[in-house]
């Protein structure tokens, strides 16, 4: 019957169009929660299993659960590499003034290091400087590359 | 009023930065005729857009023939080259339109003398600046007449002697002194603008510090690219420069004498320190310090090496900027959640939340007149440069952007020079920094060129005053 029959065809546009909608939902959750970023696409390790750095919310300083276990890997490492001095690199995406995104990028340092600290990790081996939104690691302007800019990395230095 | 022909003699001080050698020229101007202040003559109002720029011929001066050579200057083309500098400050107002040489109906030599008003009358000049030029003995003399041709007579006149290498500020000077005449304000052309010069790609920037004539003239490196260097700031007699400095990856507060190439870190900070600006005597600079991810305002007495805390909060206090009488301080805090525009006396005492407007603010500048603080704001991601009154009432915004910030003011508070970045692409490609200017009516807007991307760009005061 045609009314059958558009129906079954309305019903395949509207069933596409949630099947696609899901899809790119998808995608985006898993890089970006919140707008937090959550893929390791950027991310290196300062040993097997321990990545080294942590992503930061728009204009937030705050730690997320997931930045929480990454710098208790960060603090096990370090315990056991007891000889081992780290600097830890506060950054900003490029979506600030310059100048407060300097301020912003030490305070995510800071969080990071703090955090390590109350992990055992002393203090005098860990130094903090901010880049702000000077050295990017993505260079492109779009949400996805600002939340992978918005980091704080913990570098070795010995 | 002044009246009557006594010759009235102004000594002007020019410090000269070549060479890093401390050489003071004197330019010497005669007041050649007194005005009448009383008649009506030809004014130009820039307190609101102009749409109609006064039509204005500037003949080339006149070349004496008797004038020598003088080394690296084409003696011939001096005249043309002086009038060409001072067509090209006056369309860079958007005040006055400078018409073409060819439609021109005296020769420069006579026009001088007295020009032919009816026939400059004919190609719809309103104003006629003339002028003659002699080199001898090595001194550069110049004098210029501005005419009114309208009512028919002279407006202001003036002569200058000099070295011949400061041509280029002697029609500066000469802009400025026509400036003045015909918009009753304080000119901004024989002024320096000092810059961040950006290369390389976007996530591996060089910068270096830059300075160069206001109409991008000049252009000179001050560091070479090898530690990054961000928001430099002249002192009130632009000859030091507070910066910002990541030499030996300690970025830290730095001062830079201009002529002698000479630089210290500011005080003795355990941490970060940025944002700097000096005081409106000079004496201080007042920045941010970081301790413990928490920025606080701090000055520094230069002379006393005195470290003061101004403010004293857990939140991100930071771009401090002082009021021109040096009683307020206004500056940027999250206080509030996110940044927001306070301004406090300059004790840190009385702070006043005084932006509440829809976005988030940074950047307060305070404009040397002391009536207007320049900002920046970010809303809905979109960056806007704008000017409100210092208690945060009667907010105008100028212009709207994908990425500007950082406005800093002409000496006369009538202009802004600020930066604007472009989206990138996947690897960083279209992506660019340049400094651009717009007046404080929100219209005028032009890109200032430079020879490489730019950003961070501070004004200087006026070199002559």
């Amino acid at each position: 019957m045609t009314l059958n029959k558009n129906l079954k065809n309305i019903f395949l546009v509207v069933f596409t169009t949630l099947a696609l909608s899901a899809c790119s939902t998808a995608k985006k959750s898993a890089d970006i929660d919140g707008d937090v970023y959550t893929g390791k696409e950027t991310v290196e390790y300062l040993a097997a299993g321990v990545p080294d750095r942590v992503f930061f919310a728009t204009n937030k300083s705050s730690l997320t659960t997931a930045s929480r276990a990454t710098l208790r890997k960060q603090a096990t490492f370090l315990r056991k590499n007891k000889n081992l001095n780290v600097t830890i690199e506060g950054h900003a995406d490029e979506r600030g003034t310059r100048e407060y995104n300097l301020a912003l990028g030490e305070r995510r340092a800071n969080a990071a290091r703090d955090y390590l600290m109350t992990y055992g990790i002393s203090g005098k081996r860990i130094s903090v400087i901010s880049y702000g939104k000077e050295k990017p690691v993505n260079p492109k302007s779009s949400p996805l590359s600002w939340s992978q800019n918005r980091r704080s990395v913990t570098v070795k230095v010995n | 009023m002044i009246n009557g022909k006594t010759y009235n003699l102004i000594l002007i001080q020019l410090k000269c930065y070549k060479d890093n050698v401390k050489r003071i020229l004197y330019i010497i101007i005669f007041n050649l005729v007194f005005l009448n202040h009383l008649q009506a003559l030809i004014e130009v109002d820039i307190t609101r857009g102009n749409l109609d720029p006064l039509p204005i011929a500037v003949s080339p001066l006149h070349v004496d023939i008797k004038s020598e050579n003088y080394e690296g200057i084409k003696i011939k083309d001096l005249g043309s080259n002086i009038s060409k500098i001072i067509e090209n400050n006056f369309r860079g107002t958007g005040l006055f339109n400078p018409l073409k040489k060819e439609a021109f109906v005296q020769k420069p030599d006579i026009a001088h003398l007295k020009p032919r008003f009816e026939d400059w009358r004919l190609i719809k000049a309103q104003a006629l600046v003339t002028g003659k030029l002699l080199i001898k003995d090595q001194k550069l003399k110049v004098e210029f007449r501005l005419w009114d041709l309208t009512a028919a007579q002279e407006m202001t006149a003036l002569a200058f002697t000099t070295t011949p290498s400061n041509w280029r500020r002697v029609a500066h000077i000469i802009s400025d002194k026509i400036y003045e005449r015909l918009t009753g304000e304080e000119g901004y052309f024989d002024t320096r603008i000092i810059y961040v010069a950006e290369s390389g790609p976007k996530d591996q920037r060089v910068k270096k510090l830059a300075i160069m004539d206001q109409d991008g003239s000049n252009n000179k490196y001050l560091t070479l690219g090898n530690e990054l260097v961000l928001t430099p700031r002249f002192n009130p007699t632009n000859q030091m420069v507070t910066y910002m400095s990541y030499f030996r990856n300690m970025p830290r507060v730095y001062l830079l004498d201009i002529e002698t190439g000479t630089q210290e870190v500011v005080g003795n900070f355990p941490g970060m320190t940025f944002a700097p600006r000096f005081s409106p005597d000079g004496k201080k600079i007042i920045m941010s310090f970081a301790k413990d991810g928490n920025s606080d305002i701090y000055t520094m007495d230069l002379d006393t090496r005195v470290v003061e805390r101004i403010t004293d909060h857990s939140s991100i206090d930071t771009s401090p900027s002082f009021s021109p009488d040096g009683k307020f301080i206004a500056f940027n805090s999250d206080r509030s959640g996110l940044q927001q525009i306070y301004v406090m006396r300059s004790d840190g005492s009385n702070v006043k939340r005084i932006t509440f407007g829809k976005g988030i603010y940074g950047t307060p500048v305070w404009s040397p007149r002391g009536d207007l603080i320049a900002f920046t704001k970010m809303h809905k991601g979109r960056f806007y440069i704008g000017v409100m009154r210092i208690d945060g009432t009667g907010e105008r915004l100028l212009t709207e952007n994908y990425y500007q910030e950082a406005p800093s003011w002409s000496p006369n508070g009538r202009v802004l020079v600020f930066y604007r970045e472009t989206k990138a692409g996947e690897k960083g490609e279209g992506f660019s920094a340049k400094l651009w200017s717009i007046d404080i009516t929100g219209y005028n807007e032009r890109r200032i060129s430079t020879k490489t991307d730019a950003s961070d760009p501070s004004w200087s005061s006026l070199l002559s005053k």
